[in-house]
């Protein structure tokens, strides 16, 4: 937890040097007689937040945070292994949407998750992940017309189908 | 939820079909998907409510085989929509609504790299007049009286607008040149905050599309003084021009419909008859009445021209106002 | 009197058996759209204006109504249930909203969002009926000093919200500033802060993208890693017995929070730059202000959830009245409603009052009808969202990812938000861990791109003279309240320390 709360810092801290720096594409000073200019606001609070940052520093070397007197791993093995799977399963998701559409990838997501996470049975699993998708198509193509990624171009056969069904 | 709007429609069509024509499209080409209907502004404002009523037409008579999906895409002054038919997926679905960020958004963020001439004409629906505006209690009813307040207030005056480098504010700089003015420019978000801070009288004059100063005018608030139109408008014809000014200085908003660059020529003549038959429709054309819009057909090979013009017309306009 | 005798003939209108049933599916309807996360009123009224050129205005205002209030009612329930806000309106209902869910007790939460929402509207509708004219004055006298200052008051409000660690909050808040300003600057008409020069950053940052990464993503990790992966909701029970209960506790436990929502949400809803969520979101604050015990908000106290839900009902009823009176709209919803009065032949602006009074009367009306039909659709439907948090936890969070993710891109239309919102997921749970409050960063993106333009205008105004903002006699009362507030908890610790030192 001590080497994490500090790593964090000074990860936040080269962010808001980087918003900084990024600010003074636009003036950060104050124009006569118009205000401040474009790049005040975001050039100052991300001082602010750079200075939060020295501040969270120095309370971590004085260690007056509760995360900076714990000793404690900032998760287990567990945690990390679960996180993992689970955050990169999200990460995944959302990768695969550009490959096999929104509604394919909810699908294999459903699938991963309830099956190899949750150990659900093959049914349930299947009842889930497959109707889900068509029931979240017919609702935001049909009902609220929006339109979701298509993914690449072979899906589309699927998808003219799908619509051929809907008007 | 599909079923509810099936039921609805179900209930409204028996009394109202009947006096609709259906369309009949003699072309090969017919959408097969949802049409991707950008719209180049947020919600609210003239390019916004310009598109929700061509799709409604369009949708209440039944003209397409394939919804026209209406997305705001107003980010970065239009860049968000430029970029998003410039790199669009699937170009013979995907049209968008314009107003003039269209040449100026380009010329102003180079880095975006968008050229507008490689998109393709659909059709242009009308085009919209700027008028200047002040309060009824500023007591001003002409121009000259006017352009001779805002000398005596020596760059105090203050007029709202809808940021640099937006329509109305190269109108404004135009002026300004023309009359040797110096006015204090207020950028706002968006049109209505800009009605609504003329009517607080938090600014003294603004320079808006009829549409959005109707309201105001026609309860007696706002007061026009000058049309930025060619000739003298229907709607105000004791309003006179910059023209008749001494000024050859016009300037429109243009509300066109435009396609992806790369749209299949099918395709484009599809979307062409479509759009027609909403612009030759009687909703249509009492639209551009009460909303004092002025009609300006024009078949592909003249849009193209136009574009052309116009965004050298706004090249130099933008340099005179950056320089 | 002429008024009242409108009023009635609008509610008369909205009693007729076809209105009734358009009420009945609008508000059902609504509440649904609401309940999704990332949708809200804007998406249903958006889809369902193409059919009003095929109806009588009439019975589309009606319709259009309906959804309209399904949806405000429906935004409590993915704050409760998810911990989700659904829209921006609806942040604040998951400061109490969720923890009260956690416990089991989200019939409870819900029960209070219902009625309060049903307070809250009631008394805006009551408000609307007596002094829309005088209110509209009201709302013009708000130039640019005016509303930065209600925004400070807001931001004021808010100062005691964070956590314990006093520089993770200034982070926070700032962060959301920051990223608040990401995008396009109106105001010079440049371009700032596309981070990395990545071409989707110039449309901003949206809320919703990290109120779905904070709470969506980041909330079910950290929650994920703290059961690792069991149940974690004590079971909620469900009975009709257990629902009146509830009502009464909701009553009597969440009746300050409801007036306090109902009265100050209204007020700042009307006007046309504020709007429903700083409504929301003051009403949460001053109601933790002024209560005995500020220290039970956040974990689970009805107040909390009544004050912004009645706050947000009693707001999104005020936004209509500068669209009413003045023909301007104060959010995306009214916006589309204002296309919609044009579609229908109407002119908005001061003159519909007058003109068009028939209309205008009956849409009141059918705002009071709906309000009823909604809180008893609302209440109806309670059972089947408690219902949803019985789930096994196995199956409920991987339908919190999808919904998340789907929503997110219903909102935002583009992969590029998509993907910021799993990357503040991902930061979200490593700064939950490490104690950063995260809710500041979520309010300051929503007052931020109020705040930042409206302090600038200002000072365009008053040639960047600062004073403008004490010399108004609006502006200068606000500015002055706004800033004791900011100041008082740090007097508070002055003071404290030197006691300290007497003793």
């Amino acid at each position: 937890m001590r080497r994490g709360e500090i790593s964090l810092a000074g990860l936040l801290a080269l962010f808001s040097i980087y918003l900084m720096w990024k600010a003074t594409e636009l003036p950060i000073g104050y124009i006569r007689g118009q205000g401040p200019g474009g790049g005040f606001w975001p050039f100052w609070l991300s001082a602010v937040m750079l200075l939060s940052c020295i501040a969270i520093a120095i309370n971590w070397w004085r260690g007056t945070s509760p995360a900076s007197q714990s000793d404690e791993p900032l998760m287990d093995d567990f945690g990390w292994r679960t996180i993992f799977l689970v955050g990169g399963g999200v990460v995944a998701f959302v990768a695969l949407i550009s490959v096999v559409s929104m509604y394919g990838a909810i699908a294999l997501f459903l699938l991963y998750y309830l099956r190899f996470l949750g150990r659900h049975s093959w049914w349930l699993t299947l009842l889930i992940a497959i109707g889900l998708p068509i029931v979240l198509f017919f609702f935001f193509e049909g009902a609220m017309m929006i339109s979701m990624p298509q993914g690449m171009p072979f899906t589309q056969p699927f998808f003219d189908v799908m619509y051929d069904i809907l008007y | 939820m599909k079923l509810t709007k099936r039921v609805f429609l179900g209930l409204a069509a028996g009394s109202v079909f009947a006096t609709l024509p259906v369309a009949a499209m003699a072309d090969d080409w017919e959408p097969k998907r949802p049409i991707d209907f950008t719209i180049m502004a947020g919600p609210g404002g003239g390019a916004d409510q310009i598109a929700r009523f061509v799709q409604s037409v369009v949708e209440a008579n039944d003209m397409t085989t394939r919804p026209l999906v209406p997305t705001n895409r107003g980010g970065g002054s239009g860049a968000e929509s430029l970029l998003h038919l410039k790199d669009a997926r699937d170009a013979d679905h995907t049209l968008m609504v314009t107003l003039n960020s269209f040449y100026t958004t380009p010329i102003r963020q180079e880095a975006l790299g968008v050229d507008i001439e490689t998109f393709t004409p659909i059709t242009m629906m009308g085009v919209d007049p700027f008028v200047l505006w002040v309060h009824k209690d500023s007591g001003i009813t002409t121009f000259e009286q006017y352009v001779e307040k805002v000398k005596e207030m020596n760059g105090e005056f203050v007029m709202g607008g809808t940021g640099s480098g937006q329509e109305d504010s190269i109108v404004i700089a135009y002026m300004s040149g023309a009359f040797d003015l110096d006015i204090k420019y207020i950028p706002y978000d968006g049109g209505g905050a800009v009605a609504k801070d003329l009517a607080g009288k938090q600014i003294m004059a603004t320079v808006n599309n009829p549409a959005e100063a109707k309201g105001f005018y026609e309860a007696g608030e706002f007061v026009p003084l000058l049309a930025f139109s060619d000739e003298r408008m229907e709607a105000y014809p004791d309003v006179p021009t910059m023209k008749e000014k001494g000024h050859d200085f016009s300037y429109y908003n243009q509300r066109a419909i435009v396609g992806a660059p790369g749209m299949s020529d099918e395709a484009a003549a599809y979307y062409r008859e479509v759009f027609g038959k909403v612009y030759d429709g009687e909703e249509w054309q009492n639209y551009l009445v009460s909303e004092s819009l002025s009609p300006l057909p024009m078949d592909e090979a003249e849009t193209r021209a136009y574009w052309a013009t116009q965004v050298a017309n706004h090249r130099q306009l933008l340099s005179e106002i950056d320089g | 009197m002429e008024t009242l005798s409108f009023l009635a003939d609008g509610v008369l209108l909205s009693l007729q058996p076809i209105n009734l049933m358009l009420i009945i599916i609008g508000v059902t309807v609504g509440l649904f759209i609401g309940a999704m996360p990332g949708l809200g009123s804007v998406n249903g009224v958006a889809i369902l204006l193409p059919i009003t050129f095929l109806v009588p205005p009439g019975s589309a205002i009606i319709f259009l109504a309906a959804i309209y209030y399904g949806a405000m009612y429906g935004g409590a329930i993915s704050s409760v249930t998810l911990g989700i806000p659904g829209a921006s309106t609806a942040v604040a209902t998951t400061f109490d909203g969720r923890p009260l869910a956690m416990q089991g007790r989200a019939s409870l939460a819900l029960v209070t969002a219902a009625i309060a929402s049903f307070v809250g509207g009631t008394v805006a509708n009551v408000f609307f009926t007596l002094f829309a004219p005088l209110l509209a004055t009201v709302a013009l006298s708000f130039g640019p000093p005016e509303i930065f200052a209600l925004m400070l008051l807001a931001f004021a409000t808010f100062v005691g919200l964070g956590g314990d660690d006093i520089p993770k909050t200034i982070f926070s808040i700032c962060f959301g500033l920051v990223l608040a300003t990401v995008g396009f600057d109106t105001i010079s008409g440049e371009p700032r802060l596309v981070l990395f020069d990545i071409d989707g950053f110039l449309r901003g940052i949206g809320f919703i993208v990290l109120a779905i990464g904070v709470y969506g993503i980041g909330e079910m990790l950290w929650t994920i890693e703290q059961t690792r992966g069991e149940i974690t909701t004590t079971n909620p029970k469900m009975s009709v017995k257990g629902m009146v209960a509830d009502t009464k506790e909701a009553t009597r436990r969440g009746w300050k929070g409801t007036m306090i929502g109902s009265f100050l949400g209204f007020f700042v809803g009307v006007l046309p730059a504020a709007g429903a969520t700083p409504g929301s979101l003051m009403s949460y604050g001053v109601a933790k202000m002024i209560a005995k015990n500020p220290k039970e908000y956040g974990t689970g106290t009805p107040d909390g959830v009544a004050a912004p839900e009645a706050a947000n009902n009693s707001a999104s009823t005020g936004a209509m009245l500068p669209m009413l009176t003045l023909g301007i709209p104060g959010s995306p919803t009214t916006a589309i409603l204002l296309g919609g009065m044009v579609i229908w032949g109407l002119t908005p602006g001061p003159r519909l009052f007058v003109d068009e009074s028939e209309f205008v009367w009956g849409l009141i009306g059918s705002f009071y009808v709906s309000n009823v039909a909604a809180v008893l659709i609302n209440l109806a439907f309670i059972p089947l969202f408690v219902w949803m948090l019985r789930m096994p936890f196995t199956i409920l969070a991987p339908l919190i990812f999808v919904l998340s993710i789907i929503g997110g891109f219903a909102a935002a239309r583009s992969m590029h938000d998509i993907w910021l919102i799993v990357i503040f997921g991902i930061g979200a749970f490593f700064m939950r861990k490490f104690d950063y409050p995260l809710a500041p960063a979520v309010l300051a993106i929503v007052l931020g791109p109020i705040a930042e333009p409206t302090l600038r205008q200002s000072l365009l105004l008053s040639s960047g003279d600062p004073s403008i903002f004490f010399t108004r006699p609006i502006a200068a009362p606000i500015m002055v309240i706004a800033i004791i507030l900011i100041l008082l908890p740090g007097l508070k610790l002055l003071r404290g320390k030197r006691k300290e030192v007497k003793a």
